[in-house]
């Protein structure tokens, strides 16, 4: 199982499913990750973390531990 | 029906142009408050074209769900409230997830009008969205604007009033088979008895098994057992949880809504916002852009002041404002004025030396304050606040602070009120109150005379007391914050994780110069009465007291031979332990008498004498006072032609030394030293105070975050007054047990695992 976190800067990536529950899990998804969507990893921070993705044709900063909740392909 | 005052919310994505929007509309009209018991900003304005119309603007939103604040807020007002229209804007560059929170807007059964905000930048980039098309499938009326430039704003305006008089809106879209037959289920049995057109929001809550719906709601178990078989029987069969499934098919329909609707040609471009990032947030650049970024901030708000070479016009005002309008018109000038028109001394020492010094102490803040504020709010406003959180982020959260925790705190090393101020830019309520909690153990400018004077007097002038007082600050701020998140006050709420990065754009003045000034004026306000209050407090404290029996202003009594006998001095030089001629009018006053018994607080931390118990308790008006203060109690007379006390009270430090060492029993330092550590953490001075009481807006976190600081505090001195003797000598069992026991608990609680929340439970 791949997960966003593992994805590379300069990839682009399909979300597959997203794990965990609750309040993170809802957040995630609001802000537009949801399963099917094409997700571009843009950069990351320059102390290693967050990471800054594009989704919907918008920036989103995401740290490294709730990235792992989302598989991608 | 015909008066009825008519009121639309304006709701919206945060950096949609929302608050732009909302200042275009209601102009001057404004009024700035907090939504109850919450520190989330609200305001309502009448409306320009309408004056009885209010324009009520929520807080910004991605989705309605019950997971922060803002949505809480925002849903409450919308559920509670029930607004008579909802003026939605939408960033047509950000369709898709802008839209996610209006299909949730179209469900609540209120009149809904959308604002197409920034069509313009569309057209620009050569794609096209058929507006007609949109406003059919989501069945509400669109306005295209520009809220920058103020185009289409009227109509908007007059179209949201059309639908809060005669409006309808039904939402359009549907979800999957399963989904819906769930939802007819549960309308039935549960929200049959509401009004027809709110059932469906009730409906999708409970599917979504929203807790503060269900709560509201006070179903019987039975039915709740019900509708739990429907929404499993959903779930089931489309193999994910409920809340899930209902984000899921929200994105699904906007997205196959959008495909005939939204026409993008320039794509794969990089916009210059994008070429702006690469460089600014880029992995090598970043942290110096940011350096410097930070440095212009302070060095033009707070640094050297551009008369002696600095680049500050802030401090240049502010000088100019303490010298001249704060020291020379407001004090002297008004002494000089009330001794002409023969008052009565006592009430010219109120005024002048009470209300005006005091009032001056404040004002002076104002102009760094006011450039402080403009450039945060130019950050703000132009997207790089977003950006430090997104670079700091790493380092803040595990203290259970915010990326954007760093500016409150370099803020404060000038001044702790700004500092707290500074914190209203962070979103998440436990990061914000974490900041306003920890935010003044930062030793701000007023604490550096305390620090020269420990320095100073006990350490030979020693630059690594200084500095140590910097690191004390920071220690106390990680300390704090690490073992403070761990406890159920600060457990409740989740902490941020994902954040949108908005595009840069230029800043909109109107907005900056707003916010810029809500902020000085809110200061100017607020920390202003208090102080105030407190000046002719401590004032008071100062100047009267009792002599021989005899009530009044000290100075006074002195003066009277008969009163002030030799036998009363000896008295009065036993009782204070000094020699007779040095019996001065202040050692009668109510706060040396005052001051006496509570200085047995203080004891336990080495310093439990009335001089240093005094000076602290009035650097609470000010902390520049706890010097001024050692001035007059050490017997610095600058009335004899000597020259004025210097800053860091260079001319008593013999006797201050010796007086330390004399207390303590021959442990001077180290008894400075905890002196230092207690005057540097206990609670701020009362203008800071009062920015915690604003920026908290409840008086229990402002009662917690002072006590903390001087529980904190208190702990700190105790444990290195107490462990200090052990090698210096001079230990006492008891409280070296009792500091290691207070040791132990702080270690327990820094180490402890610890889990993350992920629930509110705000309301």
């Amino acid at each position: 199982m791949k997960t966003l976190r593992e994805a590379k800067v300069g990839e682009t990536v399909k979300v597959v499913k997203l794990h965990g529950e609750g309040a993170v899990k809802r957040r995630i998804m609001d802000m537009g990750i949801t399963k099917g969507v094409e997700v571009f990893v843009r950069k990351l921070a320059p102390l290693g973390d967050p990471i800054e993705v594009n989704v919907r044709n918008y920036e989103l900063s995401i740290r490294k531990a709730d990235a792992e909740m989302i598989e991608v392909e | 029906m015909e008066n009825k005052q008519l009121r639309i919310a304006l709701a919206g994505n945060p950096n949609s142009g929302k608050t732009t929007l909302f200042n275009k509309l209601t102009g001057s009209n404004q009024f700035v408050g907090n939504w109850p018991g919450v520190t989330v900003e609200k305001k309502e304005g009448k409306l320009i074209v309408d004056k009885e119309v209010v324009l009520t603007d929520l807080p910004g939103i991605y989705s309605l769900s019950p997971y922060t604040l803002e949505e809480v807020v925002a849903r409450n007002y919308l559920i509670e409230e029930k607004p008579d229209a909802i003026l939605n804007i939408v960033d047509a560059t950000n369709l898709e997830r802008n839209l996610y929170l209006t299909t949730q807007l179209t469900e609540l059964g209120i009149p809904v009008v959308i604002a197409l905000n920034m069509m313009d930048l569309v057209k620009k980039a050569g794609d096209n969205i058929n507006v007609k098309e949109l406003s059919r499938q989501l069945g509400c009326p669109i306005v295209e604007i520009s809220a920058l430039k103020g185009d289409g704003v009227k109509e908007a305006a007059l179209a949201a009033i059309e639908a809060a008089k005669n409006g309808k809106t039904i939402p359009q879209h549907s979800f999957s088979g399963p989904v819906e037959h769930a939802l007819a289920h549960i309308e039935e049995v549960t929200v049959h008895n509401l009004p027809e057109e709110r059932q469906r929001w009730y409906a999708i809550k409970l599917f979504e098994r929203d807790e503060k719906v269900v709560e509201s709601l006070a179903l019987s178990d039975e039915i709740k057992a019900h509708i739990e078989k429907d929404i499993r029987a959903a779930e089931k069969e489309l193999d994910d949880d409920a809340e899930s499934i209902i984000t899921n098919e929200r994105y699904i329909y906007i997205g196959q809504m959008l495909k005939g609707i939204y026409k993008k040609k320039g794509k794969g471009q990089l916009s210059a916002s994008d070429k702006i990032d690469r460089i600014v947030t880029n992995r090598i650049l970043a942290l110096p852009i940011f350096v410097v970024v930070m440095f212009l901030v302070y060095a033009l708000s707070m640094g050297t002041s551009i008369a002696d070479g600095g680049v500050s016009i802030g401090t240049f005002l502010t000088d100019w404002t303490n010298d001249v309008l704060g020291g020379a018109w407001l004090t002297d000038g008004s002494r000089a004025i009330l001794e002409g028109w023969n008052v009565a001394p006592w009430l010219v020492g109120l005024i002048s030396d009470g209300i005006f010094a005091g009032v001056g102490a404040v004002l002076g803040f104002v102009p760094q304050m006011l450039v402080l504020f403009l450039m945060l709010c130019l950050l703000e406003d132009c997207g790089y606040m977003a950006r430090i959180a997104f670079i700091m982020d790493r380092i803040f959260r595990r203290f259970g602070l915010s990326g954007k925790s760093f500016i409150p705190m370099l803020v404060a090393t000038g001044c702790g009120i700004p500092g707290v101020m500074a914190s209203r830019t962070i979103e998440n309520e436990r990061d914000r109150r974490m900041t306003i909690t920890t935010t003044t153990f930062m030793p701000c400018g007023a604490k550096m005379p305390i620090i020269g004077l420990i320095a100073g007097a006990l350490f030979g002038g020693s630059t690594w007391v200084a500095t140590s007082a910097y690191f004390i600050g920071v220690a106390a701020i990680i300390i704090s914050g690490v073992m403070l998140k761990k406890t159920k006050r600060f457990a409740g709420d989740p902490a941020p994780f994902v954040m949108e990065l908005p595009a840069y754009h230029l800043p909109a003045w109107g907005n900056v110069l707003r916010g810029t000034w809500e902020r000085g004026w809110s200061f100017i306000k607020r920390a202003g009465t208090v102080i105030v209050i407190s000046s002719i407090v401590i004032w008071f404290l100062t100047s009267f007291g009792s002599v021989n029996g005899k009530f009044g202003m000290v100075d006074d009594l002195y003066e009277d031979e008969t009163v002030v006998t030799d036998e009363y001095v000896a008295v009065v030089a036993d009782r204070m332990g000094v020699p007779e001629d040095e019996v001065e009018p202040m050692d009668d006053s109510i706060l040396a008498r005052v001051a006496q018994p509570v200085s047995v607080v203080f004891k336990p931390l080495g310093f439990g004498d009335w001089k240093p118990t005094a000076a602290t308790v009035t650097g609470l008006v000010a902390k520049e006072e706890v010097v001024a203060n050692f001035g007059i109690m050490y017997a610095y007379d600058d009335n004899d032609g000597e020259e004025e006390l210097e800053e860091n009270g260079d001319q008593i430090w013999d006797r201050v030394a010796e007086d330390f060492n004399a207390f303590s029993g021959g442990h001077g330092k180290l008894a400075a030293f905890a002196f230092m550590i207690f005057n540097l953490l206990c609670a701020p001075c009362f203008a800071a105070m009062g920015a915690i009481k604003r920026e908290m807006n409840s008086a229990r976190w402002t009662l917690f975050a002072i006590g903390y600081q001087c529980c904190f505090a208190w702990v700190m001195a105790f444990i290195v007054w107490q462990l200090g003797r052990v090698f210096a000598g001079g230990m006492n069992v008891v409280g070296l047990i009792l500091a290691l026991v207070m040791l132990a608990l702080l270690l327990w609680q820094l180490f402890k695992p610890y889990k993350e929340a992920q629930k509110l439970t705000v309301k």
